[in-house]
């Protein structure tokens, strides 16, 4: 009576696992495609589409402009929203509940709601189409995430662990160093790639406030898709996924380390 | 500074921590300044200024919002909105619950299986996965190809509702597994024993124990998926046709295509009271799980 619900229960939770993963892997088949169509399954092998990636100016533009706004926004992200989980966790708990709910509200706002309006502001002070303006709106959007990843460390981390090394004599600063930022560096870690990953994918605002001179990947695989079908999409997005198994890899191997400690 | 390294070693370490305590409280306002500030200038003047020309253009008025709620389509496509999140946060509840129930089941080797396939998805960007979606649903596609072996006739996937509701899923799948995964497995499946011996049968067991145990994490998923799904902009505009637009869609419309930042603005205000009023409403429902959670 009991194994019939069990296989049952397994296979459809095989069917959910199919339905996550398979739209990540389909790409990766496709971009070996020999002809110029996004088809699966594919009909012969060529290298074509990853050469054409990296030679294509267009699209190695685009990647550059990406990792240059990315790496800016997790180095600012990360430092804005680290500052800030040590303050959420130093304040009376109330004060601190409103404001974290308050800088938390980037990641519940409508994507096209906030584009719009960054749009408007950009428009008025010549930032549409800028670093400036591309960094500005990524890292407002990820330092939700970085609040959250090092709140969570800075919640299991012990405070009489400061105390005790302010009683043996270490100045606050001495102890911040010494003492609790090696113990939060995971949660911080986790933080900076969130960021980097946030700024790596978002695709609302930076469709409005792209401009020719400055494009995101996300924004160029956007117009790749409603405009030619080009294959190359299916090699980047097969990069990509290497890359983000590879960062969420490195990822799981801080949180494991950080959950032994 | 140095006085009070000298009381705490004078054995009143109390004393020193409350007075450290303190000052970072008068000071703790400052760390977190720089955030608000950014969050200020990036988030609260953009939408001000949504708001602010909702009403300001052409003229000052109302005129937007009485011709937002006064125009039919426009209403269609705030009631097909809310149709279309509700059934993406069904879709997600049906495949996610069993998922994540199993997910505190098994053990820890597949357990870490089956956290992949949600993480990996979570992270690969979200316009690669809906181009895929593309191929996918495509009237020559896989899903149909695999439909016409079966038997059945080709079935339009692509540029319709269910399709969209199929790719939106996919997308938000990761945020209803998670809390529920984080709830379920604070819940002691002894408890499911203790009422299998009482003569509970199966099923009651689990209706009368296990899943008002789950609620919470039930709510905090739905509400999310919930949300999440009434801002959707890519998903539907890759995957979607004339029938199955989005209010987003109408939004970026109305501001790109035909510069009507007035009735564009007024469309993304209704949007965010919308989310917003959805969100005070569950946020006393959804407020258990999170304490549930860290206190682990």
């Amino acid at each position: 009576m009991k194994q019939p619900g069990r296989i049952l229960l397994g296979l459809f939770c095989l069917l959910v696992a199919v339905w996550l993963v398979a739209p990540t892997i389909v790409v990766v088949p496709m971009s070996f495609n020999d002809k110029k169509s996004l088809a699966f399954p594919p009909s012969g092998f060529s290298w074509q589409w990853y050469q054409n990636f990296f030679t294509n100016p267009e699209w190695s533009a685009s990647l550059i402009g990406s990792l240059k706004v990315a790496v800016v926004t997790a180095v600012f992200a990360t430092v804005i929203g680290t500052l800030a989980a040590f303050g959420l966790d130093r304040m009376k708990s109330r004060v601190s509940g409103v404001l974290r709910a308050l800088l938390i509200t980037p990641m519940v706002v409508p994507g096209v709601v906030l584009a719009v309006g960054i749009y408007a502001v950009y428009l008025d002070t010549r930032l549409v189409g800028t670093m400036t303006g591309f960094v500005l709106a990524h890292t407002m959007l990820a330092v939700p995430f970085v609040i959250i990843a090092v709140s969570a460390s800075l919640e299991v981390f012990d405070k009489r662990l400061e105390t005790a090394a302010a009683s043996l004599g270490a100045t606050r600063l001495t102890a911040f160093r010494t003492v609790t930022l090696p113990l939060i560096a995971p949660g911080i870690l986790s933080g900076l790639l969130f960021a980097f990953v946030t700024s790596f994918d978002e695709i609302i605002v930076a469709l409005f406030i792209t401009s020719p001179y400055l494009k995101t990947l996300p924004v160029q695989i956007f117009s790749s898709i409603t405009r030619d079908a080009d294959p190359t999409v299916a090699a980047v997005g097969t990069l990509l996924f290497i890359v983000t198994s590879l960062v969420i890899g490195v990822g799981l191997l801080i949180g494991s380390r950080q959950g032994k400690r | 500074m140095a006085t009070r390294a000298t009381d705490s070693r004078n054995n009143v370490p109390a004393v020193a921590a409350g007075d450290r305590r303190r000052w970072f409280r008068g000071q703790a306002f400052w760390l977190v300044a720089p955030a608000l500030l950014l969050l200020v200038v990036c988030l609260g003047l953009p939408l001000a200024i949504v708001t602010l020309r909702s009403f300001s253009e052409p003229q000052w008025g109302w005129q937007n919002y009485a011709w937002f709620f006064g125009t039919p389509v426009n209403l269609t496509v705030l009631q097909r909105t809310f149709a279309i999140s509700a059934w993406v946060t069904l879709v997600c509840l049906i495949a996610g619950y069993p998922y994540a129930y199993v997910m505190t089941a098994v053990g820890p080797k597949m357990r870490l299986v089956l956290i992949l396939c949600v993480l990996v998805p979570f992270w690969v960007s979200g316009v690669v996965r809906t181009l895929a979606w593309v191929i996918l649903l495509q009237d020559s596609g896989v899903i149909n190809s695999v439909i016409r072996a079966v038997g059945f006739g080709p079935v339009k996937l692509i540029r319709t509702q269910t399709g969209v509701v199929i790719g939106m899923a996919q997308v938000l799948l990761p945020f209803m597994i998670l809390p529920l995964y984080s709830v379920m497995k604070t819940i002691d499946l002894r408890l499911m024993q203790a009422a299998r011996s009482l003569g509970a049968s199966p099923a009651r067991a689990f209706a009368q124990v296990y899943m008002p145990l789950s609620l919470p994490g039930v709510y905090a998923g739905a509400i999310i998926v919930f949300i999440l799904a009434l801002g959707f902009y890519i998903t539907p505009a890759l995957l979607g046709g004339p029938r199955s637009t989005m209010l987003s869609t109408l939004i970026q419309n109305q501001v790109l295509s035909l510069l009507n930042w007035g009735r564009g603005g007024a469309m993304g205000v209704v949007l965010l009271i919308a989310t917003f009023v959805l969100l005070a409403l569950a946020a006393p429902l959804s407020r258990q799980p999170h304490k549930k959670g860290s206190r682990r």
